[in-house]
């Protein structure tokens, strides 16, 4: 069985450093298969989140040689195991001990965002009837499994720190999955401009990059909920058309 | 009692998969505090992981489709050794509680007209399953998880509960540690529901994640609840088994379901060979007929694929021992053999199955459009657990209630696909209500301290018990874990005798001791090694029941299978099911309860439709 040397950043917010762990490698094995044998053999009190292994929770983000992605799909062939491959924690979220970090803002931003309020039933058994064509993009969105990958490269949130003023590119998909929702009644684009910020993100496309669901946000979420913006709080004949109808 | 961070409640829940969220939403409804504890972030829960879909006779796809066939299905597919009451419940109630998902931004796949479009799955009579692609369960925990946010209730995310509190015979509360600090927390409430999922983690082969410890199981346990039929696990006959190291990730059921089938080493579609007398009938005579029933001819019977999950795994087993199996010991599973009947084929894979397409891309180098999959059992549910009220999901214990997976009876021998996601809604549905109404009736009684000093110490016990005990050989508490796992499989796995249980008991009693001297290196900040060792005193007491109760079954019924026992009933012991709970002097008690005899209207329906 071939070894291989993993870097990988110990310690908490007092104080943390990478350490270099050698453990065996076989074939087929991800990032995570890594990490957990170095926790089981040499490091049981290191501090790793993780759950379903499968691509399909969104725990175990982190960055490995420097790229933002899922530990349980990073598949050890793909990456050079001459060197030693580095594994860090998210940097956009405070530091909880090791590979783990603080992303409970993500979580009050969600419940600050108004929730989805959908119109009366179109059928007397309480359902709705939607085309399948007309959710297809919507189901996009909803693939999401919020491992915050594109919060993390997202400048705006790693470099700028606008944690108060933007809410980032996941919840940016979250807002249109809601908008573009065919039942939803609710307008969320005064607070997309103000308080969520859009207005923040130059569509430089990092977070479309690191999806794991290759949710195309930029191009499907972002620029359409900008052009909703400007739609309705910038076209000068609607502005016109409000200034008389006052 | 030293002082500890508290946290009061009218009804406190623990676990926030879907049925933790769904019984939250329903405790929160009316004006009480609720609080919800959960031991990774919030959406992140086992839920996420189901893939087929949730079944329900919503009758979208098929008019013929009611209650009464859902019940039917139900009941035959656990061997009618299910709670019919429960049965009867979850048929009637799961339409009403799908469609309320809809009301809180689910967004299912539609039918021509609109509707919620429904698939076919294993045992189930009709196209059945309301779906999203092969992602239904993450739809479903973030429609829960997104409307529950709202609804004024408190979470405990990254929090494990270690104990349950009892003041007399009721539960008043639960205690247990925030993994960021290890610090410790004590929960009191009026009533508590626990909704923690399944024991998957006591095997080595496994769908499950880390969490899946049994904790629920072995809290009611030791808290004066009882287990019913934990002899019963379900080993789901397609999981990956190559590369090793995603060995046991789920391979959904909805690949059969669109056609994919199972074949050995010879190329030979092997499900033809065995077809179970209860089900000779429903299934498919030739694999045209079952081609048809996938594409959606009402006439056509399944194919022997979709027989129940129980059935398919021991085919498996036995074409790899006979020798026929695939190169890395399990069968092959293949839907790009569909090219030969659809022109698109591809794109309709992709389209219909993407995250399998994805997962098997991505993990083994393998096309699911061009090649067939190598597939074979994981451990993936467990049917037997903790003993409630059909209606009010009340445990043995007053004020504990259980919902999800954790409880048992509606599933019996073995589970049908797309049945566990209904039953946590129904049912989580059902024991919010009741958990709210019982802490509205009932005085909330003071927590009893004197126990609480005792549980901290016995938590911290890890930290102080010595690192080395002289031999050299001292087990860590992830080892001690792989052995325990190991041996489950190995002993309590899919063939099991009075041989392999005895010896199973034997090695847990062993690692019991083990675990009672293990060592956690580190403090208490984040500190996995001594998790692991927590966790091991709830996977050892539910290995324990299962090795129990399987030893006492001494039948081949269901997901359970004894090779010195292979009849379906043993002779003159009539239908029951086994329970265990904890005697008075800490030792596990079993014993058999005869199943209730049918209440007469549902006997009809099963005499109906069989």
């Amino acid at each position: 069985m071939a070894k291989a040397t993993f870097r990988i950043w110990r310690g908490n917010a007092d104080g943390a450093e990478f350490v270099d762990y050698d453990t065996e490698v076989s074939e087929g094995m991800v990032v995570l298969d890594a990490v957990h044998r170095i926790q089981a053999e040499q490091a049981n009190d290191m501090a790793v989140r993780w759950n379903c292994k499968a691509g399909k929770c969104g725990s175990c983000s982190a960055e490995i040689n420097g790229q933002p992605k899922l530990m349980c799909m990073t598949r050890l062939n793909d990456l050079s195991l001459d060197e030693p491959v580095t594994v860090e924690p998210m940097r956009a979220f405070p530091l909880i001990k090791d590979l783990v970090t603080d992303v409970s803002w993500n979580f009050r931003v969600k419940e600050k965002m108004k929730p989805f309020t959908p119109r009366p039933p179109d059928a007397e058994d309480g359902t709705w009837r939607m085309e399948q064509e007309d959710i297809d993009h919507i189901q996009e969105f909803r693939k999401c499994i919020e491992c915050f990958l594109c919060q993390d490269v997202c400048h705006v949130l790693r470099e700028h720190d606008l944690h108060d003023e933007f809410i980032g590119p996941r919840f940016f998909v979250y807002a249109a999955s809601l908008e573009m929702h065919p039942i939803d009644t609710e307008n969320r684009l005064e607070e997309l401009k103000d308080s969520d910020g859009i207005g923040y993100c130059n569509i430089t496309k990092c977070c479309t990059k690191v999806c794991p669901e290759h949710i195309t946000i930029t191009d499907n979420a972002i620029i359409p909920l900008k052009e909703r913006v400007v739609d309705q709080f910038y076209d000068p004949i609607k502005k016109l058309f409000r200034v008389f109808s006052r | 009692m030293a002082s500890y961070e508290t946290h009061e409640y009218d009804v406190l829940i623990i676990g926030a998969g879907g049925a933790g969220l769904r019984a939250a939403i329903e405790a929160a409804a009316g004006d009480l505090k609720v609080g919800l504890v959960c031991k990774s972030l919030l959406g992140k829960a086992h839920t996420v992981m189901a893939e087929g879909g949730v079944a329900a006779a919503l009758a979208n796809v098929d008019e013929r489709d009611s209650w009464r066939v859902h019940f039917a299905d139900t009941m035959r597919g656990g061997q009618y050794l299910s709670n019919a009451r429960m049965a009867e419940l979850h048929a009637k109630e799961s339409p009403d509680r799908v469609r309320e998902l809809e009301a809180w931004g689910a967004l299912f796949d539609r039918t021509q007209e609109g509707g919620i479009l429904q698939r076919n799955f294993g045992g189930h009579q009709y196209p059945r399953l309301a779906h999203v692609g092969d992602r239904t369960g993450l739809e479903m925990i973030r429609a829960l998880q997104d409307h529950g946010i709202h609804q004024g209730i408190e979470v405990h995310m990254e929090n494990t509960v270690v104990s349950l509190l009892k003041t007399g015979e009721r539960v008043s509360g639960a205690f247990g540690y925030e993994r960021e600090k290890g610090r410790f927390k004590v929960f009191s409430a009026n009533a508590v529901v626990l909704a923690t999922g399944g024991v998957g983690k006591a095997y080595k082969i496994t769908s499950n994640s880390w969490e899946y410890t049994g904790d629920g199981h072995s809290l009611a346990y030791h808290a004066g609840a009882e287990l019913i039929d934990m002899e019963f696990v379900q080993f789901h006959p397609t999981g990956m088994v190559w590369p090793p190291s995603v060995r046991g990730i789920l391979v959904t059921e909805g690949v059969r379901g669109e056609g994919g089938i199972l074949t050995n080493s010879e190329g030979k579609r092997f499900m033809f060979d065995d077809i179970p007398e209860l089900y000779v009938n429903q299934t498919a005579d030739s694999p045209e007929e079952g081609w048809r029933y996938t594409q959606g001819d009402r006439e056509a019977r399944r194919p022997p694929e979709l027989l129940t999950r129980d059935h398919v795994a021991r085919c498996i087993v036995r074409e790899v021992q006979e020798g026929r199996g695939s190169p890395h010991g399990g069968v092959f599973l293949d839907i790009a053999w569909i090219k030969e009947k659809i022109s698109n084929a591809p794109e309709h894979i992709r389209r219909k199955l993407p995250s399998m397409y994805h997962q098997f891309k991505e993990l083994a180098d393998i096309d699911i459009t061009q090649e067939p999959m190598e597939v074979g059992p994981t451990t993936h549910y467990i049917m037997g657990g903790i003993r409630v009220d059909a209606d009010s999901q009340m445990t043995a214990v007053p004020g504990l209630f259980a919902a999800g997976e954790c409880a048992a009876g509606l599933h019996g021998a073995n589970r049908l696909g797309g049945n566990s996601l209904s039953d946590l809604l129904v049912f989580g549905k059902r024991a919010g209500e009741y958990a709210a109404q019982f802490a509205e009736e009932n005085e909330a009684v003071p927590l009893d301290t004197a126990e609480i000093d005792a549980i901290a110490a016995h938590t911290l016990k890890p930290f102080e018990n010595p690192a080395d005990d002289g031999s050299g050989e001292k087990m860590g508490p992830y080892d001690i874990q792989t052995q325990l796992q190991e041996k489950m499989q190995e002993l309590v796995g899919i063939a099991r005798s009075q041989e392999s249980l005895t010896q199973a008991l034997e090695e847990i009693q062993n690692l019991r001791e083990q675990a009672e001297n293990v060592h956690a290196i580190g403090n208490r900040e984040y500190n996995s090694g001594w998790h692991t060792a927590l966790d091991l005193d709830c996977l050892i007491t539910i290995s324990e029941s299962i090795a129990l109760a399987a030893l006492e079954r001494r039948a081949s019924i269901g997901a359970h299978s004894r090779d010195d026992h292979p009849e379906k009933e043993e002779p003159g012991a009539g239908k029951y099911n086994t329970i265990v709970n904890k005697a008075p002097d800490g030792t596990m008690e079993i014993r058999r309860q005869p199943v209730d005899e049918l209440r007469a209207d549902l006997q009809e329906i099963i005499d109906e439709i069989g």
